[in-house]
């Protein structure tokens, strides 16, 4: 730990740190080099999130790079959140992109596996994984803490990152997830954000065990929620999003808005989690996914009571 | 064992359209019983190639043999008297039997009949499952004898992952999420503490990354 106590001396590591709620927004980069629809993107979450998740080529679709748009982000003064997946390099690529993301001024950063190519725009592509989540986010940690290369030779200047990792509380099997949440702090995780949770009475449950095994004191748990747009799209998720529940009752709650109310519907249940998981014992915060959506982030964030976000 | 798959017979076709006269080659080694490329097979596609080529009004000759095995050079060097009586010599075996025919024999064209997939068994009656990716390190023991390696579609040492469902890869209804069963058989026999503990990153120099390959065992080297 630095001379600050701090880890990285991230926004968002300040936030949590601080004992705030933490409330983390996202942004997928443009397919292109179009720099304006980047910043139009980002510039709804100015303000109104401590961390913007910025996705790197996610469901394996080409995209302009994470650490560039990332560095887009620095340079506007908005704080990013790196994410980084192990499908598309190797370890000589992920550290050179890992110091490369620090000297741009990045701070924060997520550990992933990465959605398989095949369900890209390049599923003729090789996969790499010569790593994978659990062995990056180590791997993060020690040119961290130890300031060394994963071969331990010395870092000249070792890149002070947030770790961050994923965790499907939802994917099977069930009883198995909690430990591998465990594993994932064991390893180094900071903190986590969690798959979008649309079965609250079994979050409650994966949370009730995060407490109990004491993972909550270990690391910051940001729980994730992703507006439903509409009943369609429920019903898509629910059926062919892998590791994802959406309860039948939430889909009929959607149809019964009615057509043109859905997405005030989804808008509602989304507010009504996010006051539940800031009063749920162990969530340290909230991690919006609103896909496509980044224009919607000012209301959500205002009706969620979230704002004014801590300056710390 | 090897298993291969035959390749489509327009490619075939293609790859022996200016022959008149070829040597359809089998391999009586795992191409045989994973039946792709023995006796069987050579006889099929031969006379498939024959009745093709007859309706093209271009006839094509068609000899059969089938070796006891093409990686072997003892046995390659049984077409020393004939190799050369053909215009090109169609190998059925696996990816190594066209290269060992082609070191015995640089002045013959040989040409692969089918494409080699993968290192692994049949899990009933004409299926087979990949169950070995070569990494010349064998961690099978650290998962109850399943080899994420080879069986995960990320190849991941600490699953499964976020998009395992129903006990199924998130790539295919029709891959099973080895993870998921690893993590089953751990968690049945009481070992879960196995899957606590994080391994290194491996080291990939023994798989194919490190460059091709070589086996000696000194003793037999003469």
């Amino acid at each position: 730990m630095s001379e600050n106590g701090y880890k990285a001396g991230s926004n968002l590591e300040k936030v949590l740190k601080a004992g705030h709620f933490a409330f983390t927004g996202e942004c997928g980069p443009p397919k292109g080099a179009n720099v304006e629809h980047l910043r139009e993107k980002f510039e709804y979450l100015r303000d109104k999130v401590d961390a913007i998740n910025v996705t790197d080529n996610q469901t394996a679709v080409v995209r302009m790079s994470s650490k560039a748009a990332s560095a887009l982000m620095v340079q506007a003064g908005l704080e990013p959140n790196f994410q980084m997946v192990c499908r598309d390099r190797n370890r000589l690529a992920m550290m050179a992109d890992i110091l490369g993301a620090y000297a741009l001024g990045i701070r924060n950063m997520l550990c992933l596996s990465g959605d398989h190519q095949h369900f890209g725009n390049h599923p003729q592509a090789k996969n790499v994984y010569d790593i994978d989540s659990m062995q990056l986010i180590a791997m993060v940690k020690k040119m961290r803490d130890e300031g060394k290369f994963l071969n331990d030779e010395p870092i000249d200047v070792p890149p002070k990152i947030f770790i961050g990792a994923a965790c499907n509380p939802f994917a099977d099997p069930v009883e198995y997830r909690i430990y591998r949440l465990a594993n994932k702090i064991d390893a180094g995780a900071d903190f986590i954000q969690t798959q979008c949770i649309y079965n609250m009475e079994r979050f409650r449950n994966f949370m009730k065990r995060a407490v109990d095994m004491g993972l909550t004191e270990r690391a910051y748990i940001l729980a994730g929620v992703t507006p439903m747009k509409s009943a369609r799209m429920a019903k898509y998720m629910a059926k062919n999003v892998p590791g994802m529940d959406v309860p039948e009752e939430l889909i009929k709650r959607l149809e019964g808005a009615g057509k043109g109310k859905m997405a005030e519907e989804g808008i509602k249940f989304a507010i009504e989690q996010i006051q539940e998981f800031k009063e749920m014992e162990g969530v340290a915060g909230v991690h919006l996914m609103a896909i496509e959506w980044e224009h919607r982030v000012p209301e959500i964030a205002e009706r969620a009571d979230v704002l004014p976000r801590p300056q710390v | 064992m090897i298993i291969a798959d035959r390749k489509p017979l327009e490619e075939i076709q293609e790859m022996v359209e200016n022959c008149e006269k070829i040597l359809l080659l089998g391999c009586k080694g795992c191409v045989t019983v994973c039946n792709v490329g023995g006796l069987k097979e050579v006889q099929v596609l031969a006379s498939t190639l024959r009745i093709a080529r007859k309706k093209e009004g271009h006839p094509l000759d068609v000899e059969e043999k089938v070796l006891e095995r093409q990686c072997d050079p003892e046995y390659v060097e049984q077409l020393r008297d004939s190799y050369d009586q053909y215009d090109a010599v169609l190998s059925m075996a696996c990816g190594v039997g066209p290269q060992f025919l082609s070191e015995a024999y640089p002045d013959q064209r040989f040409f692969p009949a089918v494409n080699t997939k993968f290192m692994g068994g049949a899990v009933q009656h004409g299926i087979w499952e990949e169950r070995c990716a070569g990494c010349g390190t064998c961690v099978i023991h650290f998962y109850d004898g399943m080899c994420p390696i080879a069986r995960c579609s990320k190849s991941l040492l600490h699953g499964p992952c976020g998009g395992s469902a129903d006990g199924k890869c998130e790539v295919s209804r029709d891959i099973e999420c080895i993870w998921d069963k690893i993590v089953r058989k751990k968690m049945e026999q009481n070992r879960l503490e196995d899957l606590r503990i994080l391994r290194a990153a491996k080291d990939w120099r023994t798989a194919r990354d490190g460059g091709p390959r070589r086996s000696i065992r000194e003793e037999l080297v003469k």
